[in-house]
């Protein structure tokens, strides 16, 4: 299948995915059932992630701000920025790329290949419409909470590294935080996760509902959606902050 | 009643060469054939999983090669399917799985919709394994509750793709047995993939055999005994035990005219 063909059959999936649903009752049911399995589950990775990596930033900005020119706050502020600005929208989105793209394509491509998908089609069921929208619906949801969290997490990393060593002053990584903040970065960083979180889970859906074969097709039908949801998210990742900072 | 009308469907080479037969309101209607000789695309073509190159397949006089995506869609809300993998929802547990199409469609109350998926799990004997789930059962098991399942909205037909595929000779002599009760106890159109010899004698009330991607044979499970058609001897008596009954059904055909 070429990329010209996977284009027009993702488009015409996602036509049938975002249809009025045939019952609004069993999609809500559906709906709060992957807010827990994509939202809730992937609390704890984004806790932990962004914790050590604002603790990590930190130590790098204290080691490549050591020049006499710059004010120490400036640790601070270049950890704020590196966090709202991409860790905890572009680099968070691709780590759930992997947690959250691989479990959709799988288990859309295991219904598929077990019939569980013909059996919806056959009850006269619209099937992409029933598995898909709440899944995407769900993790565009939740990923603005996700990525706050980040946010807030990465902050207190930095904040723990700073309290328990000597690399830095609370009070200057806390003046760094807080100088010059603009909340447009917020904003920003939580359009960006949106779209990121509609591009993961889609196009995820996309590589299951289209699987043909057996459990090898699905582990392959698995990566692609990771690897093809990456590099969507790093393109778009540029044409956002080029419209939305330039 | 559904009536195939000359039904051709190709794929990289032609598949079925305008395949015509009638599938009877209130029997359990066959279809049989060696494994590549078109029977499973014949019937994905007959639900309207696959869609045919030309030719008719009309469900009581509605022709579902005509139909819109809607009309189709409300077609197949009169259509129950056992699939040969049982097709059950993971997740769900065996109660859930039968209430799921009510569910969708049903504006029953729940006590309603909970009764009536209750009693289809009772008429296959699994009133006791409401709350387990599908990898929590056996294959006959399954099959029994997809059974359930597919019949859980009173459908008008009932496809089954091979259900015995994986199991043993007692268990699939009550799914075929199954099958049957509820086609005669509920006056569906029950048409069944299969190329299990003891389903065709235990339920093949009409028989469709397919050879080469045409329809070489039709008849019922007695008319087998006395058939000319040669593919369908090849097939059906292929296994010593079936040649010696062939036999032994030709002697005792003779001492009763004798």
């Amino acid at each position: 299948m070429n990329a010209i063909e996977k284009v027009g059959t993702y488009s015409m999936l996602m036509v049938r995915t975002f249809a009025i649903p045939d019952r609004w009752r069993m999609f809500f049911r559906q709906y709060v059932n992957e807010i827990q399995k994509q939202g809730l589950d992937s609390l704890a990775i984004t806790v932990i992630i962004s914790m050590f990596i604002g603790a990590v930033i930190t130590i790098q900005m204290v080691l490549n701000t050591a020049n006499p020119l710059l004010p120490d706050y400036a640790t601070g502020l270049a950890v704020r920025d590196t966090l709202l600005l991409e860790f905890s929208s572009s680099i968070l989105c691709l780590i759930l790329a992997g947690k959250v793209g691989s479990s959709i394509s799988s288990e859309i491509g295991t219904m598929r290949i077990t019939e569980q998908i013909d059996a919806l089609d056959i009850m006269g069921i619209n099937s992409a419409n029933y598995l898909i929208m709440p899944k995407v619906t769900a993790f565009m949801t939740v990923i603005p909470c996700l990525v706050i969290a980040s946010m807030f997490f990465g902050i207190f990393g930095g904040y723990c590294m700073a309290y328990f060593t000597d690399i830095i002053t609370v009070h200057q990584y806390v003046y760094g935080i807080q100088f010059m903040f603009n909340p447009f970065f917020i904003t920003y960083s939580v359009i960006k996760g949106v779209v990121f979180a509609f591009i993961i889970a889609s196009i995820a859906s996309y590589y299951g509902y289209t699987v043909k074969g057996g459990s090898l097709e699905v582990g392959k039908a698995s990566t692609d959606a990771v690897v093809n949801s990456s590099v969507i998210i790093l393109l778009a990742n540029v044409m956002l902050t080029k419209l939305m900072l330039s | 009643m559904i009536e195939v009308n000359n039904v051709f469907k190709s794929f990289d080479k032609p598949v079925l060469k305008g395949v015509s037969t009638t599938f009877e309101t209130g029997k359990t209607n066959l279809i049989i054939g060696q494994s590549g000789s078109g029977k499973t695309v014949l019937m994905k073509s007959v639900v309207g999983i696959h869609s045919v190159d030309s030719g008719h397949i009309l469900y009581d006089g509605r022709d579902i090669t005509q139909m819109k995506r809607k009309e189709r869609i409300l077609l197949r809300r009169e259509v129950g399917m056992l699939f040969q993998g049982s097709a059950l929802f993971d997740s769900m547990t065996i109660l859930e799985n039968v209430m799921f199409p009510l569910e969708m469609f049903s504006y029953d109350s729940l006590e309603e919709r909970r009764k009536r998926a209750i009693f289809c799990l009772e008429r296959v004997e699994l009133g006791h394994a409401l709350d387990l789930y599908p990898s929590e059962i056996s294959g006959g098991m399954q099959k029994r509750a997809a059974i359930a399942r597919a019949i859980v909205l009173n459908p008008k037909y009932l496809f089954c793709d091979e259900p015995n595929s994986g199991l043993d000779p007692k268990t699939s002599l009550l799914i075929d047995r199954l099958i049957q009760e509820i086609t005669h106890e509920f006056n569906i159109t029950t048409i069944v993939n299969t190329h299990d010899m003891n389903s065709v004698m235990e339920i093949g009330e009409n028989i469709v055999f397919i050879n080469k991607g045409e329809k070489a044979w039709t008849g019922t499970k007695d008319d087998i005994f006395t058939s000319e058609c040669e593919p369908l001897n090849d097939f059906v008596f292929a296994s010593n035990l079936y040649k010696e009954l062939r036999k032994a059904h030709a002697f005792f055909v003779s001492k009763k005219k004798d």
